[in-house]
């Protein structure tokens, strides 16, 4: 049986969308990195990842339905500790290099930069997404926010691709994220 | 009988293979790792095929100790 839930793919499908018509879409984007974390911290373990995560079952529409995944069991060094919580922490370094680019961007040190960023290196002109119609730094954040989500949708279509449809979500840094929470909540109680 | 097992240092706790489970035989612990309820778990291998990180496997178990 359906629940409403099992319908947020378009949700997400929707996001990945608007991003190319108006930047500041990328702001909604927010949710997707508060919710996860409110919950697990909450102690509901993953169960953002488990039900709502519209990303994941994007994945798996496209790799289970439409047959775009190729199936194969992911190389076991994905799925180790240092691969995980490592992307994890570039995640972050990255992250936060792009929150200081919306900083220097708020105190007028740096001009607002519209492209996007593509796997952290490819820069794309991405003007015709902006009217600019706010303040700079807002419009900063979106673009560098819709990179971040830009670049791990092409990562996750890449091991969708060549692994089994959900491969994005072992290394997720989400989900590291929120499982790493529950181990820190609730211990690692091994059976 | 085949049962399946998982790899809890392994496992992502994703929640991928409690969907697929047609017995419902699968819940995820505190979203640390996938448990296996082996009195609801028929051995159908859904589970194996599904998990992306391929940590759960179905195994020939011996019956109740
Ligand atoms: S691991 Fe990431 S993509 Fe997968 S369900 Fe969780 S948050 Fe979504
Ligand atoms: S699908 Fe695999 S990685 Fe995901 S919860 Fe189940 S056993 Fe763990
Ligand atoms: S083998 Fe089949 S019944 Fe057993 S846990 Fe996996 S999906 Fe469920």
């Amino acid at each position: 049986m359906k629940r409403w839930y099992d319908y947020l793919w378009i949700f997400s499908a929707a996001y990945m969308i608007s991003g190319f018509f108006n930047i500041l879409f990328a702001w909604v984007g927010l949710i997707c990195f508060i919710t996860p974390l409110l919950l697990s911290i909450m102690g509901k373990g993953k169960i953002y990842c488990n039900s709502y995560c519209g990303r994941g079952q994007l994945f798996e529409l496209l790799g289970s339905r439409l047959k775009l995944s190729s199936n194969r069991n992911i190389p076991a060094f994905i799925r180790s500790k240092w691969f995980r919580y490592g992307f994890l922490a570039f995640f972050m370094i990255m992250f936060s290099i792009m929150i200081f680019s919306t900083y220097l961007v708020f105190n007028g040190t740096k001009n607002l930069e519209e492209a996007i960023t593509l796997l952290w290196t490819i820069k794309l002109p991405w003007n015709w997404a902006y009217t600019g119609k706010v303040s700079p730094w807002i419009a900063q954040f979106a673009f560098g926010f819709y990179s971040v989500m830009l670049t791990s949708t092409i990562l996750g279509m890449i091991t969708m691709f060549f692994f089994k449809p959900r491969s994005w979500c072992v290394y997720c840094p989400m989900g590291t994220m929120t499982q790493a929470i529950s181990i820190l909540k609730y211990g690692r109680k091994m059976r | 009988m085949k049962k399946a097992i998982v790899n809890t240092a392994e496992c992502v706790a994703c929640g991928v293979c409690a969907k697929t489970c047609p017995r419902q035989a699968i819940t995820i612990f505190h979203g640390i790792y996938a448990h296996v309820n082996e009195d609801l778990c028929i051995g159908c291998k859904k589970c194996e095929k599904e998990c992306p990180a391929s940590v759960i496997q179905v195994v020939e178990k011996e019956v109740a100790s």
